[in-house]
């Protein structure tokens, strides 16, 4: 296939990923936002969601203050922002157009259909239920999207390379859910502590979708640890560092099948994946969480390169 | 003033024209409120699976639907035959003249053809002087644009020989008409046009440089998502199979040209470029283009890469040359032309300029070399200003127009805001030529005025479109 389409079906998935986590971020913000100020004290959820999305020097230097109103103007809306809500549908569906031929009919339908929706959504400020309710549209564009690719593709390169944008993006964002709140994360055995704490850490399970899954893996009340051990290390989680590294690899080594030859995209991916495999939770935390996840989030980039270089270019 | 309209489903005394028979029926007894039902639906076909296309200038409608009319328009198997052979004949006299040419000239010799009209045009390409494309076939895909005045005359209104657009609107009408109306459908023999993909498949096979392998790589060359008609692109490509690339995705080594995969370099064979001649190769032509790519042309005549259409085919079809094509089929065929050319004066002569400019008010003034229905003056319905702005313009630069009677374009039944009523129409039929054989779909796209009275059916400029029915008998 064109390396150009392969390029542009990578970054389309990229994109509807990335409005779906920024969706799940937001949700999570709100709620926490909503908490009586007895918890909150003195932290600021919308600035946290700034960070967690890794927009936060191109947001202050726009906006004085994180709150509501600014956080979803610009996490939503802005066109200045490269990786708002808006522009990423607008990218996606840019793409999507440029590559229709290599997309079904539902894929193209689920994103068009988002970005016909969306121009009719006037730039307005979303507070309260109405923020709810757009977020949980655009987490069911990526679900719709996401759904039709699974369910009507043809398992050949096409759907390794649009897979390949999805996981890369997915565990680049779980890894900085976890990074904005490493602080909290502290090697300690003990249970959660006050009130405050429990709606954090509920709030990251929120984020990638696994209140429930925690429960059901590790059968206790929240504990920091296992909270990052779910997220970092289990491959049962769809969200987990290790899950996506586990499809990661075999949608490399797909390609390398197909076409006969493996590269440095399939060697980096392994390493990363063994890295995990072997790794235990206890050690991280004495290597330092934060270092952990910066170095990272540093090989995760150092893949999309690679397979930048290897494919796409 | 032109003769009465005549229309193609009620004559003048009220009867229905057979062909039309089953629809009219149809139509007298189909509720109201049902088309109104069913025009929604289309529309919200058509936005879905995306087509629309882009108006240059208008940057609100970056992307608009062209307006749909869901009422078919009807041509009988005699009509189809005779219009088929007469498009064969003039496709094969266009070959032939381009051709000639850029070779041996042979009708500038007879002195058929004046000098200038050919050297002086700014689409010749003395690049291709004395070079034949692979197999020496120029305009392997051709758009006719045919009107119709009465029950047995069509006139020829414009060739299209460089990249005739529109045929994608001929392929999603049916298949939306056939979603919409299944009931319309079984009371017709409707001759199918879905095979358009499969010939032009075929059409483009035959037509691989002799040096490529029994399997010819085959793609579609766009100038990329912001041209205007880029849906038909894609779903042209889609349909046949074929990969649709950018300039950018193609490069020249060694006379030969590849694309760049996923796996590396793969060799391209045949380029069906969507792409005017300026900027396919930035070497050659215009140094800034950035959608062609370097290297092109000179692989071009090594022979090693088919371009669909060949380079320079519009020196056969500007309206100019359009005055000709009578002429033009005589000399190379030695047949009477089977399809009618519209009576055209041509400013150039000092003559025919003297009579146009007496009667401005009755003639259509045309651009030579505009297109899109740009540039063009509609006598009859045109403002005195508009009459007075044309006068000078042909006073100036008399040799840039031709002018033609305002013909009674045929009109067909369309549904708008007032409910069905007469509408102006053309046809585009398209003509693939092959080296196997000539394949043409039976109908093309229809295009219709949807304005009350207006002639121009143009997209850009309002026009809308019909499925076209040729009945089998």
């Amino acid at each position: 296939m064109l390396s150009r389409t392969a390029d542009n079906l990578f970054w389309l998935s990229r994109y509807v990923e990335r409005a779906e986590s920024l969706a799940r971020i937001l949700e999570t913000t709100q709620r926490l936002a909503a908490l009586p100020s007895a918890y909150g004290g003195k932290t600021n959820e919308w600035e946290s969601a700034v960070e967690t999305a890794g927009v936060a020097p191109a947001f202050f230097s726009k906006h004085e203050e994180a709150n509501n109103e600014t956080v979803v103007s610009y996490l939503v809306f802005d066109r200045d922002n490269p990786s708002s809500i808006l522009n990423c549908f607008e990218t996606a569906r840019h793409n999507a157009r440029s590559v229709r031929t290599a997309l079904t009919m539902e894929m193209w339908e689920a994103i068009n259909g988002a970005w016909l929706e969306l121009r009719r959504t006037p730039d307005r400020k979303l507070a309260g239920e109405e923020l709810t309710r757009f977020l949980g549209w655009v987490k069911e564009i990526g679900l719709r999207f996401d759904g039709s690719a699974s369910r009507t593709m043809l398992r050949n390169d096409i759907y390794d390379f649009s897979r390949l944008g999805m996981l890369l993006e997915r565990a680049d964002n779980t890894a900085r859910i976890l990074d904005v709140k490493y602080h909290l994360l502290l090697p300690d055995e003990g249970e959660v502590g006050g009130g405050l704490d429990y709606y954090q850490w509920s709030a990251i399970l929120r984020a990638v979708s696994a209140v429930t899954s925690y429960h059901w893996v590790y059968r206790q009340s929240l504990k920091p640890w296992l909270v990052a051990d779910l997220l970092i290390l289990n491959d049962q989680l769809p969200r987990s560092l290790a899950a996506c590294y586990g499809q990661l690899v075999r949608h490399l080594d797909e390609l390398a099948r197909a076409y006969g030859r493996q590269g440095p995209a399939q060697r980096l991916a392994r390493a990363t994946r063994s890295g995990l495999e072997n790794a235990e939770i206890k050690q991280i935390f004495q290597g330092g969480l934060h270092e952990f996840i910066t170095s990272f989030i540093c090989d995760n980039n150092r893949l999309g390169l690679a397979i930048h270089e290897q494919y796409l270019a | 003033m032109p003769a009465a309209t005549f229309d193609e489903m009620t004559l003048p005394d009220g009867s229905v024209r057979e062909a039309y028979g089953q629809l009219a029926e149809w139509l007298s007894t189909a509720p109201a409120d049902l088309l109104d039902y069913r025009v929604k639906e289309a529309e919200l076909l058509f936005r879905r699976i995306g087509i629309t296309f882009a108006v240059y200038g208008d940057a609100q409608a970056q992307e608009r639907l062209i307006p749909f009319d869901i009422i078919p328009r009807i041509l009988t198997n005699p009509e189809w035959v005779t219009l088929k052979a007469g498009l064969e004949q003039r496709v094969k006299a266009l070959n032939m003249y381009i051709s000639d040419v850029y070779g041996k000239r042979e009708i500038l010799k007879a002195g058929i053809v004046p000098n200038e009209l050919v050297f002086q045009n700014a689409a010749f390409r003395p690049e291709m002087a004395g070079k034949a494309p692979p197999h020496d076939l120029w305009v392997h895909i051709a758009g006719i644009d045919i009107v119709r005045v009465d029950a047995e005359t069509f006139y020829v209104l414009e060739d299209n020989a460089r990249t005739p657009s529109g045929v994608s609107y001929m392929l999603e009408n049916r298949e939306v008409m056939i979603r919409l109306f299944p009931e319309l459908f079984s009371r017709h023999r409707v001759a199918p046009v879905e095979r358009y993909a499969d010939e032009l498949l075929a059409t483009l096979r035959s037509i691989a440089p002799r040096s490529s392998s029994s399997e010819p790589t085959i793609v579609l060359l766009t100038p990329g998502v912001y041209n205007s008609a880029y849906y038909e692109h894609s779903f042209l490509a889609d349909k046949l199979g074929i990969e649709l690339v950018e300039g950018r995705d193609l490069f020249v080594r060694d006379d030969v040209v590849y694309m760049r995969t996923t796996e590396g370099p793969k060799r391209v064979d045949v380029i069906y470029r969507r792409l005017d001649d300026e900027f396919l190769d930035p070497l050659v032509f215009r140094p800034d283009s950035a959608l062609g790519v370097p290297g092109l042309v000179s692989a071009y005549h090594a022979g090693n890469v088919t371009l669909t259409n060949a380079i320079g085919t519009g020196v056969a079809d500007d309206k100019a040359i359009y005055s000709y094509m009578p002429e033009i089929i005589r000399f190379y065929l030695g047949t009477e032309p089977l399809l009618k050319n519209v009576p055209t004066h041509r400013c150039r002569e000092p003559e025919a300029l003297k009579y146009v400019l007496d009667h401005l008010e009755e003639l259509v003034v045309k651009e030579v070399h505009g297109s899109g229905g740009y540039g063009m003056l509609v006598g009859p319905h045109a403002t005195k200003e508009q009459i007075e702005l044309f006068r000078a313009k042909l006073n100036a630069s008399p040799a840039g127009f031709i002018a033609q009677p305002t013909l009674a374009l045929s009109t067909c039944p369309t549904y708008v805001d007032q409910g069905v009523a007469p509408r102006h129409v053309d046809l585009r039929p398209f003509v693939l030529t092959g080296t196997d054989e000539v394949r043409i779909v039976p109908g093309g796209l229809t295009r219709v005025a949807m304005k009350e009275g207006s002639l121009v059916v143009n997209s850009s400029q309002g026009g809308g479109t019909k499925d076209t029915w040729v009945l089998d008998t």
